[in-house]
């Protein structure tokens, strides 16, 4: 997979994906495009195989079958930030870049998630909020053409999620990326993405776009209908 | 139904209790390092005493007094340096050899299973074989001069570093290494970056370790055979049943082991202040 560049016109172009563990088939014959610069949320009942995708994805799993084309450029954001302990925060966000570890690169991401101050300090100090940012401004410093996140919000104080999730938000519009997020909170997919997929049994069972203004209002009663009608197709009534 | 105060008073009151907060407790009345101090100087008072009331003869433990005099005049003459410096040479030597085997065969068998697979199982019988038994084939190997203490030390040095080392490759976070390669770098970069910094603590717990015993083997190498060295003039020191010579030579390891355990502390300062670990209260 991702082996040889091709001129793609999409960033995620999957065709016929299945993945075995064992004998349980998690993903089968599976198909998506993402188009470039697409919000795209992806919902799931736990163990449906999302975050099995996003990782294929990410070319962490290459243990599959099928045809997957990604964009060359991409980044992915954890559940957990990840970041490497031992590396000043600003080196952490730096990390992996080609040449020498430019700070001044580093200080400007940093800037954009707000938090140029602690750019100098270890990733021990740094508040479940701050080092989930810097985790994000660590993803975006590649300039990616597809940004992956993998419930990045989960592990987050329900005060900080709604802060972070207006910063990506933010992020998005700024950087025009396609994001593909994975997350198992309807509301957060409906005020972020532009469609929102649902997988059960290892494909996408449910494919619709949110034709919402932004910035979308929970209170709003088309959100609300969707929600419902989400949370339904999710197996919640 | 009952309302909540209807229901409270039903109830006996609970029974509270003021809980101590920090400034109710005050300063302690004796400094806590003048209790740490005075312990020590207590009980060397007492050996003092102890001599000098001819309770503990000279022959079996010399007065710390004159512990102090021989001090000075072994250091007048130069004895204290000669042997210091021959037993430190020995000690340096060893553990150099130990460290650069411990930490090639460590990294070999840590990063690669083919290397595992090869090293490691050679390594863990050996390291079942007692270091100080093999005195007697090292100096049938290597003869009776420098070498085999040598040797002894380094094999003493090599097997805590790799096991330490070793663990900690393999205690690596893998959703770091994961991370990584997200980031672009490649496995040189993930080694550099993730899995060696990663590895650092339990390495220089190995280190300490192995410091240790790098002067427990040079004791054994140096009073078995030896025309020099700290350990020589101990052993000379015993045929003439010079206990004060022996007290001085002992204060030596100490001060030589106590200055090899602060150069690690000085190491795990600079390498590990990233880390959250707990680090007492």
């Amino acid at each position: 997979m991702a082996t040889g560049v091709q001129r793609a016109v999409n960033p995620v172009s999957v065709r016929g994906l299945s993945r075995r563990f064992g004998d349980r088939t998690v993903l089968s014959d599976l198909d998506l495009d993402i188009e470039p610069g697409q919000f795209v949320a992806l919902l799931g009942a736990s163990g449906c195989g999302k975050s099995t995708l996003l990782r294929i994805l990410a070319d962490l799993d290459h243990d599959v079958t099928g045809e997957v084309t990604v964009a060359r450029r991409r980044a992915v954001g954890f559940q957990a930030p990840r970041l490497l302990p031992w590396r000043k925060v600003w080196r952490n966000v730096v990390m992996g870049l080609p040449g020498r570890p430019d700070r001044a690169r580093a200080e400007a991401a940093l800037e954009e998630v707000g938090l140029s101050h602690r750019s100098d300090v270890w990733p021990k100090v740094l508040s479940g909020g701050e080092a989930q940012r810097a985790a994000l401004a660590r993803a975006l410093v590649r300039e990616p053409d597809l940004l992956l996140l993998d419930e990045p919000f989960s592990a987050l104080d329900a005060l900080t999620r709604i802060t972070a999730r207006g910063l990506v938000d933010e992020l998005w519009q700024r950087h025009g990326c396609a994001v593909l997020l994975v997350t198992h909170d309807v509301e957060e997919a409906l005020v972020l993405a532009d469609r929102v997929l649902v997988m059960d049994g290892g494909r996408i069972a449910h494919d619709a776009p949110v034709d919402l203004d932004r910035p979308r209002e929970v209170t709003d009663p088309d959100f609300q209908h969707l929600r419902a009608e989400l949370l339904g197709r999710l197996g919640v009534h | 139904m009952t309302t909540t105060s209807e229901r409270a008073r039903a109830q006996a009151p609970p029974a509270v209790e003021t809980l101590r907060t920090v400034r109710e407790r005050g300063p302690d009345r004796v400094p806590r390092w003048l209790v740490k101090t005075a312990s020590p100087v207590v009980l060397v008072a007492l050996w003092q005493v102890l001599s000098s009331t001819g309770l503990l003869p000279r022959d079996v433990l010399a007065s710390p007094a004159t512990v102090l005099t021989t001090a000075a005049d072994m250091w007048a003459e130069g004895t204290v340096q000669s042997a210091v410096g021959v037993s430190l040479l020995r000690v340096v030597a060893g553990i150099a050899i130990g460290l650069v085997t411990a930490v090639v065969l460590a990294t070999l068998s840590g990063l690669f299973r083919r290397g595992e697979d090869v090293i490691d199982a050679p390594v863990q019988m050996l390291r079942t074989v007692p270091v100080i038994g093999l005195i007697p084939l090292l100096i049938i190997w290597f003869g009776i001069g420098e070498e085999p203490k040598i040797v002894l030390i380094a094999l003493a040095v090599t097997f805590p570093l790799y096991m330490n080392l070793f663990g900690g490759i393999r205690n690596v976070d893998a959703t770091l290494v994961e991370a990584a390669r997200t980031l672009g770098l490649g496995w040189f970069g993930q080694v550099r970056h993730v899995i060696l910094p990663s590895a650092m603590p339990q390495f220089l717990v190995g280190l300490r370790y192995s410091l240790g015993t790098a002067w427990l083997a040079l004791v054994f190498g140096e009073t078995i055979n030896a025309t020099s060295g700290i350990g020589y003039e101990m052993n000379t020191a015993r045929e003439f049943f010079q206990t004060d010579v022996i007290v001085v030579c002992l204060a030596l390891y100490a001060l030589l082991g106590l200055l090899g355990d602060g150069i690690v502390r000085l190491l795990e300062r600079g390498f590990l202040s990233w880390r959250p670990a707990f680090s007492g209260r």
